[in-house]
């Protein structure tokens, strides 16, 4: 930040120092690195390996797991459903109002989590604009349930997933779509052959993003669909828990959830994202 | 890989690791509470505090700063259990305020070393509903219904022991949707008009006024909970504000605020 500015502007000058302009952009970088290894490192190390199995077999962990793996892969397969026609949507809309929607959608991923779910109770919940109908008329109750944990997640992780896959879309060339209507491909046709194949590797990213948003869900959860295990207590949610009275349980299922991270991402890297 | 297809990948592996370092434990602060020079003496007094105590103990607060200028009182309001880990993963506390003493066990064993203990109040359970009562909640027995959906303390902190202790001496079988992290979000559950009816400290009922109504349960039933303070150092703004909440003065607030005297 301090070094002067000839350094960078002229190449004579970062010949002479290249070892000292390249240390100004190491140590930042360095501790960059150090902010995000650290608190992994802690997780690592102040696990009890030695009773790490019986940790992970403690009543507050499978369940939570179970129920975390269940909606997440539900919210994925929804983001997957209606996302993905409407990033095509998006990503051919040019006027004032997809301006608009594009901004409303980036609202939740800016949001705190916490506020997401207070705005998912004013709307479903038992006196919320959609719930209070909902309740009054068939008596469905949607907080405290896990429809409310898959609502939740998909409020936090979709518009993750449309603006990946939006971007996906937009760099598919708008000539193959003009080519394939000339053949007489309906726009539905268009989306499905010729849409879909092209921004492939995008949706897997948009649907590995998605998922990993859903998967830490915690704020809007807790405040929306409550902490019940086995119903609603999600795996971020038996880890807050747990810690009150069994730390090492909530590291093993810290631990768990890591892993389970790694592998998933790790599959998608080798299948369909290259 | 080419670095557009590789960013949304870190960010995503980004995304999914915030919950790991989220819950991963100080490793390397072993400074106790008490022992952090930057923790009174320099005139700011640290006080942690069950979610219960929130009302009495800023205003408590407030006073001990008016009446010694120069001081400030920095509160930190939480589950008793969660805030006693912070205390002894190395969170800067002065002074410690637990609703129940369960909680007491997860601190130090030398944690009181160079300070003192007082027990400032007693609380009760009491069930709340929302104003209007929904459900019609005349007494515990009513919280067996299936058609109620009753909110309760996750069992791991104060509120939501006492409940289930509340429950298993009426052997009342309760028909619970959700156990919240502390005793607020119980009481907001029904506030928001979400839930039925919870089981919360008769101090949270008349903290939340008309937002709620009150359903006492029979003392035979009930049990009471000790509130204890304890601080951690000898510093005479430390011991001055512990004497203000243990005193009278104290003992006053906490009665208005719905507490009944140690």
């Amino acid at each position: 930040m301090t070094a002067p500015a000839p350094t960078v502007a002229t190449p004579g000058a970062a010949r002479r120092h290249p070892g000292r302009s390249r240390a100004v952009l190491l140590v930042p970088a360095g501790l960059g690195v150090a902010l995000v290894v650290l608190p992994l490192l802690g997780l690592l190390l102040r696990t009890d390996w030695g009773s790490f199995a019986s940790n992970l077999s403690a009543p507050v962990v499978w369940p939570a797991i179970r129920l975390s793996l269940v909606t997440t892969l539900v919210t994925v397969a929804l983001c997957f459903v209606l996302g993905t026609p409407l990033a095509w949507l998006l990503s051919r809309a040019d006027g004032r109002a997809a301006t608009w929607l594009r901004a409303v959608l980036t609202v939740p991923v800016v949001l705190p989590p916490v506020v997401g779910g207070v705005a998912l109770l004013m709307a479903y919940g038992r006196r919320g604009v959609v719930g209070a109908p909902l309740f009054e008329a068939f008596g469905l109750r949607l907080p405290f349930t896990p429809t409310a944990v898959v609502l939740a997640q998909v409020f936090v992780s979709l518009p993750f997933f449309v603006l990946a896959v939006e971007g996906a879309m937009r760099a598919v060339d708008a000539r193959y779509d003009a080519v394939a209507a000339t053949l007489g491909a309906t726009p539905l046709r268009i989306f499905v052959r010729v849409a879909l194949p092209l921004a492939a590797p995008g949706i897997a990213s948009g649907a590995a993003l998605a998922w990993a948003r859903a998967l830490g869900e915690f704020g809007a959860t807790i405040t929306f669909a409550g902490n019940f295990a086995g119903s609603t207590q999600t795996a971020p949610l038996a880890v807050y828990v747990a810690l009150q009275n069994d730390p090492q349980a909530a590291l093993a299922l810290s631990i768990a959830m890591l892993a389970v991270s790694l592998l998933v991402l790790g599959m998608l890297r080798g299948r369909w994202i290259r | 890989m080419t670095p557009a297809a590789l960013r949304p990948l870190l960010l995503a592996a980004a995304a999914a690791l915030t919950l790991g370092a989220c819950s991963a434990a100080t490793t390397a602060d072993t400074t106790q509470a008490g022992d952090d020079p930057t923790a009174g003496g320099s005139g700011t007094v640290t006080v942690l505090a069950a979610a219960s105590l929130t009302a009495p103990l800023t205003a408590l607060a407030e006073q001990y700063e008016r009446d010694h200028p120069g001081v400030t009182v920095r509160l930190s309001f939480g589950s008793s259990t969660t805030l006693a880990q912070q205390i002894s993963e190395g969170a800067p506390a002065d002074l410690y305020a637990s609703a129940g003493e369960a909680p007491l066990s997860l601190l130090p064993p030398d944690a009181a070393g160079d300070g003192g203990r007082a027990t400032i109040a007693r609380n009760t359970v009491e069930i709340a509903t929302p104003p209007d009562n929904p459900g019609a909640v005349a007494d515990l027995r009513d919280l067996g219904d299936p058609d109620l959906d009753v909110v309760l303390c996750a069992a791991t902190v104060p509120c939501g022991k006492a409940a289930d202790d509340v429950l298993r001496t009426a052997g009342v079988t309760a028909h619970v949707v959700s156990r919240e992290v502390d005793v607020k979000a119980t009481l907001t559950k029904v506030v928001l008009g979400e839930a039925d009816a919870a089981l919360v400290y008769h101090s949270d009922v008349v903290a939340a006024g008309g937002d709620v109504r009150g359903v006492e349960i029979p003392a035979a039933d009930n049990v009471f909970l000790t509130y204890p303070l304890l601080w951690f150092s000898d510093d005479p703004d430390v011991v001055g504000f512990a004497d203000l909440v243990a005193g009278p003065t104290g003992t006053a607030a906490l009665e208005a605020a719905g507490f009944l005297a140690p």
